[in-house]
């Protein structure tokens, strides 16, 4: 896939997004003319991309939903729902239309048919469903209606040029294809748009940076006129008009220019809707006028009375002047920016850390106030570096929440339910791979509290509650963690229900007592559900632990907190990077292991007593309970006698506590994760490095796994010796 | 911290496929020879974190600027003792190519580098079928230099990475029966 595509595939995903979430809009609160505008830049931004990259099935289809986009627009279709969901549905098609061009594959047999039958749905609305039973839609024939009305008063072609600047380098003289055009025909008026060339000082004298509009008269068909450009097309902006063109392709001609800031006036002339002489006298108008009352008239408006220009062209010219101002304040506030690049940066930036440790462990060293004073101050500056550069990957978590709209409204359909869906909390932000990762376990609960938490709308009436329900995605930080919410209020989870089910598949004891978070786990546990009818949302019970094994794989935890009646709320805690982890740092004979401090629950002394103790076996009694642990020195096999004291660090993993044997605590502290490289991935019990300040690489445990095996080889040492015996 | 000496860049100059240039070094006495195209640079040994569970031939890694990179002890490697650590005990940080074309650095422990000789190709020989005590794919041929013969070393073979990572999960699972059998 080459660049264009690829920026066409990017750019036209936003779009997709952004239409989608305009047509719920539109779904729920009916939809204003701004929305529907919105919906149609998109579906007409889409199908331009795609005629760039010469894509033919989706200017096709686009060009079909670009035609009723344009009668709502103009107010003949009014969006009922029926139609949204048919729009809905062509937003979909289209993504995966786009994907065809992502994986650099015709469509095959299924989409292309899923195509076509929109294409009729859409046909319907438009009145002429036999147009579209041929399935392709000529692109070269006459948009039946246009938004704009209107033909215009010229025979000539008109002939839209934008040179790219690598043209001279190309070996291309621009002047060489006007004087070509000249021999198919008469070049009438001829407007050079020097709008693109820089300040002196930044200008490129090899570069090209003009542009000219051409009005052209021809007996030449469009195909011919086309090919004059063939050797430049790739990197220059063309667009030809036939004579008589409708208004509504100067609109769009308008909307597609480079977006110079421009004025009105002169961007209507260069389109050839209106004269110089038009304008002048417009100009003359508008300052006669205003000295006669101060507040000057626009000009459009005075174009529009003058009968020189019709409304509808002043509208998009204006609309498009709005546009640009509007883009360069937003390019000015978004830089896309490679993750590679910023990983890079932030690695140099960790190492800078390290660094300026070592120079400040040396200016110490030296006894110098004055250079220990400046290099505290470089280190503190460093790691303030290294804060902001953490920063710059993370992203807001409301598009993550947005994305969901849709599957609300699709699954609540489905099953019969209304439901609301409010965010808040969208401008929690937490690191892109995090967020990357979210969406799966997210989803997951998501339909489950569609299906199994809220309650169909007669069920919720006679419980005395609003017929629509409302489901609730919130995020907020919580002491360097972010805690994303799921909370519904729907019929809630049955504790006597969980208790039954749990004691029926042998979970607990009859006599067990449970605390309210220790039972809701149980939910977490594989192939538990407590819904009596499976439904092709859920209720298989291959959700929840699905659930818990994605969040716990992030580092994060998810609990569950319901009122029987009243709803329930899902809790899922993440870190806020995968690239920095909270360790508690531990030492065994000479070596540094760090343990994640989120699965560490206590640190205890092992006594000299307990020594003795469990000289032969490996556990311990902690509080009356029985806490087994692994000896780090033996299961590491470290060739070093124990130290003088041990002590034993308790971690919980998946409601499990086991300890962890080591010489020395060393406290906790944060510090950057380093993959180990593959040559490790089949490695147990070892979950990544770290650099330590003194630049030496301390292990970071994976305690699930380090769980894992020491249980496996204990197992298999009983059995061993059990044969011997 | 550990310095490090930045070999010349020859990959620019005009070197014909008849002379390479080869790194070579002591391990134990012999000498072996690593085509240099493929070493990154050579660093003193130095703060080496060991790595628990794996197999022997893998001694640790190291924080080479920033990024940890997995040591290989070559004489293990070839089935002999662990390299014993001295003075002259250096690094040799070779990029290697796995099978999918990725990149990965593995420092190579050796007892002590020698230096840079061209080697034209009329003056290796392939390899012998079997007397080096090698394994035979492990070796690119053999190298002539003033009479006496240079094992050229396959860098991609030797740390082939998947082999590599392929033993330590072997390892991995091995340390059971070696605790029980010790207990």
């Amino acid at each position: 896939m080459d660049a264009i595509q690829q920026a066409f595939v990017v750019e036209s995903r936003e779009l997709l997004q952004a239409m989608e979430d305009n047509l719920l809009q539109m779904e729920s609160s009916g939809g204003d003319a701004e929305t529907i505008n919105a919906i149609f830049r998109a579906a007409h931004t889409i199908k331009g991309g795609a005629g760039v990259i010469e894509c033919k099935f989706i200017v096709e289809f686009t060009h079909v939903l670009e035609n009723v986009l344009d009668e709502m627009r103009s107010g003949t279709i009014k969006p009922d729902p029926e139609l949204i969901e048919v729009l809905l549905a062509c937003s979909d098609q289209l993504d995966s239309l786009v994907g065809c061009v992502e994986s650099e594959c015709e469509p095959d047999d299924e989409v292309n048919k899923a195509s076509v039958a929109l294409r009729q749905k859409l046909q319907r609305f438009l009145g002429n469903p036999a147009a579209a039973t041929g399935g392709v839609v000529p692109s070269e024939a006459k948009v039946e209606v246009s938004g704009g009305g209107g033909e215009m008063e010229t025979d000539n072609w008109h002939i839209s040029l934008r040179f790219g600047h690598d043209v001279l380098r190309k070996g291309m003289e621009p002047s060489a294809f006007l004087r070509y055009l000249n021999e198919l025909g008469r070049i009438v008026h001829l407007v050079t748009l020097p709008d693109g060339i820089p300040d002196a000082d930044e200008m490129d004298p090899e570069s090209c940076y003009l542009g000219f509009e051409i009005s052209y008269q021809s007996d030449a068909d469009k195909a011919k006129i086309d090919s004059v450009f063939d050797f430049v097309r790739d990197d220059c902006l063309i667009h030809i008009w036939p004579p008589h063109s409708k208004l509504a392709d100067f609109i769009s001609s308008i909307e597609e220019l480079p977006e110079d800031t421009m004025r009105l006036g002169e961007i209507l002339i260069k389109c050839g809707a209106l004269t110089q002489q038009e304008l002048d006298q417009a100009l003359s108008v508008q300052s006669d006028r205003s000295q006669e009352t101060e507040a000057q008239p626009r000009i459009g408006d005075v174009l529009v009375k003058q009968g020189a220009v019709t409304p509808e062209v002043v509208e998009a010219a204006a609309v498009k002047q709005s546009k640009v101002a509007e883009k360069k304040s937003l390019e000015s506030q978004l830089i896309r920016v490679q993750a590679a690049k910023l990983d890079l940066l932030i690695d140099l930036v960790g190492e800078m850390v390290i660094a300026s440790a070592g120079a400040n462990m040396l200016a110490h060293r030296s006894g110098e106030a004055a250079l220990v004073e400046s290099t505290s101050v470089i280190a503190m500056l460093v790691e303030q570096i290294r804060d902001s550069a953490l920063q710059l990957r993370m992203v807001q978590i409301g598009d993550t929440f947005t994305r969901f709209q849709r599957v609300v409204r699709d699954t609540s359909h489905e099953l019969g339910k209304d439901i609301e869906l409010v965010i808040s909390g969208s401008e929690a932000e937490l690191d892109k791979s995090v967020v990357e990762k979210l969406g799966d376990p997210l989803m997951h609960l998501v339909r489950n509290a569609i299906d199994h938490g809220i309650e169909s709308p007669d069920v919720r009436v006679a419980n005395g509650k609003p017929a629509r329900g409302t489901l609730r995605l919130n995020a907020y930080h919580e002491s360097g963690s972010i805690a994303i919410e799921i909370i519904d209020d729907g019929a809630g989870i049955s504790r006597e229900k969980i208790l039954a089910k749990a004691r029926d598949r042998g979970l607990i004891g009859s006599g067990q007592v449970l605390t309210d978070s220790e039972t809701y786990n149980l939910l977490f546990e594989p192939g538990f559900s407590t819904a009596e009818k499976i439904t092709n949302i859920s209720g298989r019970g291959v959700g929840l632990d699905v659930v818990k094994r994605g969040i716990t794989s992030l580092r994060g935890s998810v609990e569950v907190e319901s009122n029987e009646g009243a709803g329930s709320t899902f809790r899922i805690r993440l870190p806020l990077t995968l690239a920095i982890i909270d360790g508690f740092m531990v030492g065994v004979g000479k070596f540094t292991y760090v343990i994640p401090l989120g699965t560490v629950v206590e640190c205890i002394e092992l006594t000299e007593k307990d020594r003795v103790e469990t000289a032969n076996r490996q556990y311990i009694n902690l509080r009356g309970g029985v806490l087994p642990f692994v000896r780090l020195r033996e299961q590491f096999e470290i060739a070093e006698a124990a130290g003088r004291r041990e002590n034993i660090v308790v971690v919980q993993y998946a409601g499990q506590k086991i300890g962890l044997v080591v010489d020395e605590l060393m406290g906790e502290f944060q510090t950057v994760i380093k993959p180990l490289g593959s040559i490790f991935k089949h490695i147990k019990g070892i979950g990544g490095s770290t650099i330590l300040g003194s630049g030496d690489v301390a292990l970071i445990l994976d305690v699930q796994s380090l769980v894992a095996l020491a249980t496996v080889q204990q197992n298999r040492g009983q059995t061993a010796e059990a044969l011997r015996v | 911290m550990s310095q490090a000496t930045d070999l010349p860049v020859v990959a620019g100059q005009a070197k014909t496929d008849e002379e390479q240039q080869y790194l070579t070094f002591l391990l134990s006495g012999e000498m072996f020879a690593i085509a240099i195209l493929n070493i990154k640079e050579i660093i003193e040994y130095d703060n080496l974190t060991e790595v628990p569970m794996v197999p022997d031939f893998i001694r640790g890694v190291i924080n080479l600027r920033g990024s940890v990179v997995p040591v290989v002890d070559l004489s293990a490697r070839f089935g002999r003792s662990r390299t014993e650590v001295s003075r002259r005990t250096c690094i040799v940080i070779i990029e290697v190519r796995g099978s999918d074309e990725s990149k990965q650095d593995i420092g190579v422990m050796v007892d002590s580098v020698s230096e840079v000789l061209e080697i034209p190709r009329s003056e290796i020989e392939p390899p012998p079928a079997f007397g080096a005590k090698i394994r035979v794919d492990f070796i690119h041929g053999m190298g002539k230099v003033a009479g006496k013969f240079v094992i050229i070393l396959d860098a991609d073979k030797v740390l082939s990475v998947d082999e590599l990572s392929m033993l330590g999960q072997a390892a991995a699972s091995l340390p059971a029966g070696q605790a029980e059998a010790a207990a």
